[in-house]
């Protein structure tokens, strides 16, 4: 028995993981699932799409949504230069000090510097936006169930609420939130931002390529973690073999 | 103590072994208890997930102890910390996923390992000890595991402590004073954190002490086998190395291919998005969920929804749902059979089965929000738990008719293989 029952076991146990991973999204369709170069076992970040998508980041996002846990100087892993960084960086003012008369002061920004989210502080947020506080986004495509279909979903998901839908003030029929009612306008239209490399600035463009960038930006090792769980996998097919090998040729003894 | 075999040539090596040896025995205790020690030569892979374990255990102590180098136990400060793991300390995201799904692999190990222990009745006369210290262990676990999740400060650590810690205000009387006091306050919060901290480091390390004991109490009398009789001689068994040294390296290789593909290319397949979300009291998550490997605890604790007998149901809940645990240590003595094995038992050998069935619906149970069928699912679930351990334990041992049990292992084992040995008149315990 001992064989097919562990067999059994094994995928009960994985099947109880499966139980408690999925949890239902209340109210919603599930999310459509799309295409992303990230998946897989060699899955890696499409650099161009990162930059795009850092640039929709920074010309629509960033009015409204922080990214608290980047740096400056991570977006060197975007494919930008050292310099390019700093030019970047330059462009935003951020509080520094006290200097030697005891004063705080503004500077231009540098690579080893958070960047800066668009409100002092979660009631700034609030004031300007109806009372809604936008999610900080550095962690937003694992802090969701669905991931970055979802948030692709979502930003793809604005529709005119259907007839009988009672709407709130100030708020946004989305297709894909739970609830239906977001407190987001539609951040995206059509020819919103010009690509530098002349990519179609169509809503699911932009959609994916900030989707992409949103995804580095929660998950920036991926590339590295790919790359090294492809060797670990290769050395322990190895050692496995070998180690049955021997496994077998000293039990031979026994049987 | 024994001092090396005359065998040995008097090396410089050997001479220092051996003045080591008569002063403190402890090349002699390797060579007793990993080399020498002798195994039932039938043991089948089940009998690996124990190595596995302490392994694992080890994997999850040096990743813990490196992690707590660069982690902030503080309630404004520890989400951020842990994110600064993941991006800025080196490896830290590796570190972290080991830490993370190992303790899944670890559960998922002792669970199979329990398994294995009650079909084959591994806790029988007389390793009695043996068994209630590996329930230590477990309960140990669970508290080390919760306390680890809530460390993390996300919105599931958060209201999982929250929940948890409320549990104990079902006691009469002086619930509410354990309460304050597990929280350090009046709500989950920094002191909470902290002493949370400070016990899930203390407490891996009482894990291992008592797995010290486990190993004492194994060495006592030996392994049991898939045949459930004991060893009666040399020719029943097998010396500990290279045998098991080298059925265990293999064993951990397939462990770890599956904990690699978790680790590398699913790590956060059984993390909540929750947890990605910073702690924040004023917002409750819509469902909370403990990590898979609590879930049946969870399950059991939800399914009591009305009063009995004057208790109320959250009490009962809270009693069922560490029952489900304690239970466990009256094993020996619920089950009434003088045969182990399962394999020998036509009745119990189905019924073995069905409770990790049972176990695995009370997971699903516990994943799933409390209303209609699953409420329903749930109840009944709980109900076949301690039906199994109450009522058909003790009663098939005491009428099932178990198969005759073979001579020795030695025996079984070459018929087995369909060799010469002719089969020898049955013997009935």
């Amino acid at each position: 028995m001992a064989k097919h029952a562990l067999a059994i076991l094994v995928v009960a146990a994985l099947g109880l993981t499966f139980a408690g991973g999925a949890r239902a999204q209340e109210e919603a369709p599930p999310v459509p699932h799309q295409q992303w170069p990230f998946e897989g076992v060699f899955g890696t970040y499409d650099r161009a799409a990162l930059q795009r998508g850092f640039q929709v980041y920074k010309e629509v996002c960033s009015v409204c949504h922080p990214v608290k846990h980047l740096y400056y100087r991570d977006l060197e892993e975007l494919g930008y230069s050292e310099d390019q960084v700093k030019g970047i960086a330059a462009q935003a003012q951020v509080t520094d000090g006290p200097n030697d008369q005891g004063e705080m002061f503004q500077r231009p920004a540098r690579p080893s510097d958070p960047i800066p989210g668009p409100f002092p502080n979660d009631q700034a947020a609030r004031v300007a936006n109806n009372g809604a506080l936008p999610p900080d986004l550095s962690l937003i495509t694992k802090a969701r169930e669905g991931g970055s279909d979802y948030v692709y979903a979502i930003l793809t998901g604005f529709k005119d609420a259907p007839g009988g839908f009672k709407m709130n003030p100030n708020m946004y029929y989305d297709e894909y939130f739970a609830g239906h009612q977001i407190g987001m306008p539609p951040p995206l239209s059509p020819d919103q931002v010009k690509f530098a490399d002349g990519s179609p600035s169509t809503v699911p463009q932009m959609a994916h390529d900030v989707v992409s960038f949103l995804s580095w930006a929660a998950e920036p090792t991926l590339d590295e973690r790919h790359r090294m769980g492809f060797k670990v996998f290769l050395f322990l097919i190895v050692a496995t073999g070998v180690f049955y090998a021997a496994k077998r040729k000293i039990w031979s003894r026994v049987h | 103590m024994a001092v090396p075999p005359a065998s040995i040539p008097a090396s410089g090596f050997s001479r220092l072994i051996r003045w080591i040896d008569y002063r403190l025995p402890f090349v002699a205790l390797l060579e007793h208890d990993l080399v020498e020690y002798p195994t039932p030569k039938n043991l089948t892979y089940w009998w690996n997930f124990g190595s596995l374990a302490g392994i694992f255990l080890v994997i999850m102590i040096v990743t813990g102890v490196v992690l707590a180098m660069h982690y902030t136990p503080h309630a404004d400060l520890a989400f951020d910390s842990v994110e600064r793991i993941m991006r800025d300390v080196n490896y830290g995201w590796l570190l972290r996923y080991i830490h993370m799904n190992g303790a899944s692999m670890f559960f998922l190990i002792v669970y199979i390992h329990l398994f294995r222990g009650l079909y084959y009745g591994s806790y029988k006369y007389p390793r009695e000890l043996l068994w209630i210290l590996g329930v230590v262990i477990l309960l140990l676990m669970i508290a080390t595991a919760f306390m680890g999740y809530v460390l993390p400060w996300g919105q599931m650590s958060y209201w999982a402590a929250t929940v948890i810690t409320n549990l104990f205000s079902a006691i009469p009387l002086v619930g509410n004073k354990i309460v304050t006091l597990l929280w350090g306050g009046f709500t989950v919060g920094n002191p909470t954190l902290n002493r949370f901290f400070s016990l899930h480091y203390l407490l891996p390390f009482v894990i291992v002490a008592v797995v010290g004991l486990h190993l004492v109490a194994l060495h006592q009398h030996g392994s049991n086998n898939p045949l459930g009789i004991d060893m009666r001689g040399p020719q029943d068994s097998i010396p500990f190395h290279p045998y098991h040294t080298i059925k265990d390296s293999f064993g951990l290789c397939v462990a770890l291919l599956v904990f690699a593909f978790f680790v590398f290319y699913a790590p956060n397949f059984a993390a909540s998005a929750d947890n990605y979300i910073p702690a924040n009291p004023m917002v409750t998550p819509n469902h909370i969920v403990p990590e898979w490997y609590l879930l049946p605890y969870y399950a059991i604790l939800r399914s009591i929804t009305f009063d009995f007998l004057g208790i109320p149901s959250k009490l009962l809940g809270v009693l069922l749902s560490l029952g489900s645990l304690v239970i466990l240590f009256f094993v020996p003595w619920l089950d009434t059979s003088r045969v182990r094995s399962a394999r020998f038992r036509p009745v119990y050998r189905w019924v073995a089965w069905i409770l990790p069935i049972d176990v695995i619906a009370l997971g699903y149970v516990g994943s799933q929000p409390p209303a209609g069928f699953v409420v329903t699912l749930g109840q009944i679930a709980t109900f076949y738990y301690y039906l199994h351990f109450l009522i058909l334990m003790p009663l098939i041992g005491k009428l099932e008719r178990p198969r005759p049990l073979p001579i020795s292992i030695g025996t079984a084992v070459l018929e087995a293989s369909g060799g010469l040995g002719a089969a020898g008149p049955a013997e009935r315990h």
